[in-house]
């Protein structure tokens, strides 16, 4: 499993455990992101702090792991590295997602 | 004398499944066509080019683009054929950086580099796009990028161009 979950309020705090969400990781990536979010709370933070590299695949499985969740549910994203962060901004996708540079900032800005 | 020319590194032979070679002025590798053994060749070179001093934020703006070009081979030039071999080269001098992909795979549709425009985002959460972001990705990271067909073979050259080391 590429992921691991925990709720935090109501928030679903899901850390990704690999470096890599690329073109070989992509579809397991975004299988394991409907397994732990098919039920609970309805704010998801994605944790990327142990990302350091992320191609357009793996980007499209984030993508696509935010559309799955349905329009009432959110997918928030904390902690992105810079070779992360750089291909969210060049793709425009940080005006999609809300970005937060670490855990605790995404967690501080939920309402408890 | 630049970080170049004092890097030296010495790593021939095989990284994992990865065919590698180096020298003095640049590296070589080869590897099959798969999603596994594409990752192996990308970290092998975005490896070897930190090694040889290039700052961490240009080596990931070359990971990147290498990525893209990459799994555009894995994943449609040997699209619903056996994979075949994809090389790469890079040469070094005290200003650029130039990789070049080489693989016997389908021509590009056309055999024109896609334009690589930027995906829509300004729209509906459920019609954002999963894909399509690579070339723009590529093209938004390289300093020039040509494509030739020689042959049976696809050539990718792409350059970056570097800051002066004084």
């Amino acid at each position: 499993m590429s992921l691991t979950s925990t709720v935090d309020g109501d928030t679903r705090v899901i850390t990704v455990n690999v470096e890599r969400i690329d073109a070989a990781m992509a579809i397991q990536f975004k299988e394991d992101m409907r397994s732990e979010t098919e039920e609970g709370p309805d704010r998801v933070v994605l944790d990327l702090s142990q990302v350091t590299f992320i191609d357009s695949s793996g980007l499209g499985a984030i993508v696509a792991s935010m559309k799955q969740l349905g329009g009432n549910r959110r997918l928030d994203l904390a902690g992105l590295t810079p070779v992360v962060d750089k291909v969210f901004r060049l793709t425009r996708m940080d005006t999609v997602f809300n970005l937060f540079t670490t855990l605790d900032d995404a967690l501080a800005a939920s309402p408890k | 004398m630049t970080l170049w020319r004092q890097a030296q590194s010495n790593l021939p032979g095989e990284v994992g499944t990865v065919q590698f070679n180096a020298n003095r002025q640049g590296f070589a590798l080869n590897f099959r066509a798969t999603e596994m053994e594409a990752r192996e060749g990308i970290r092998a070179v975005a490896t070897q080019l930190r090694q040889r001093g290039l700052s961490e934020d240009r080596a990931g703006d070359v990971e990147i683009a290498l990525a893209e070009a990459i799994n555009n081979v894995v994943e449609h030039a040997y699209a619903d054929i056996e994979p075949g071999q994809v090389r790469i080269r890079c040469q070094m001098r005290d200003d650029k950086l130039l990789i070049r992909i080489s693989d016997q795979g389908r021509p590009l549709p056309d055999g024109q580099l896609p334009k690589g425009e930027p995906a829509n985002v300004e729209t509906d959460p459920a019609d954002l796009p999963e894909g399509g972001f690579g070339w723009f990705l590529i093209r938004q990271l390289v300093s020039e990028i040509r494509y030739e067909r020689r042959q049976n073979s696809n050539l990718l050259s792409l350059r970056f161009d570097l800051p002066k080391v004084s």
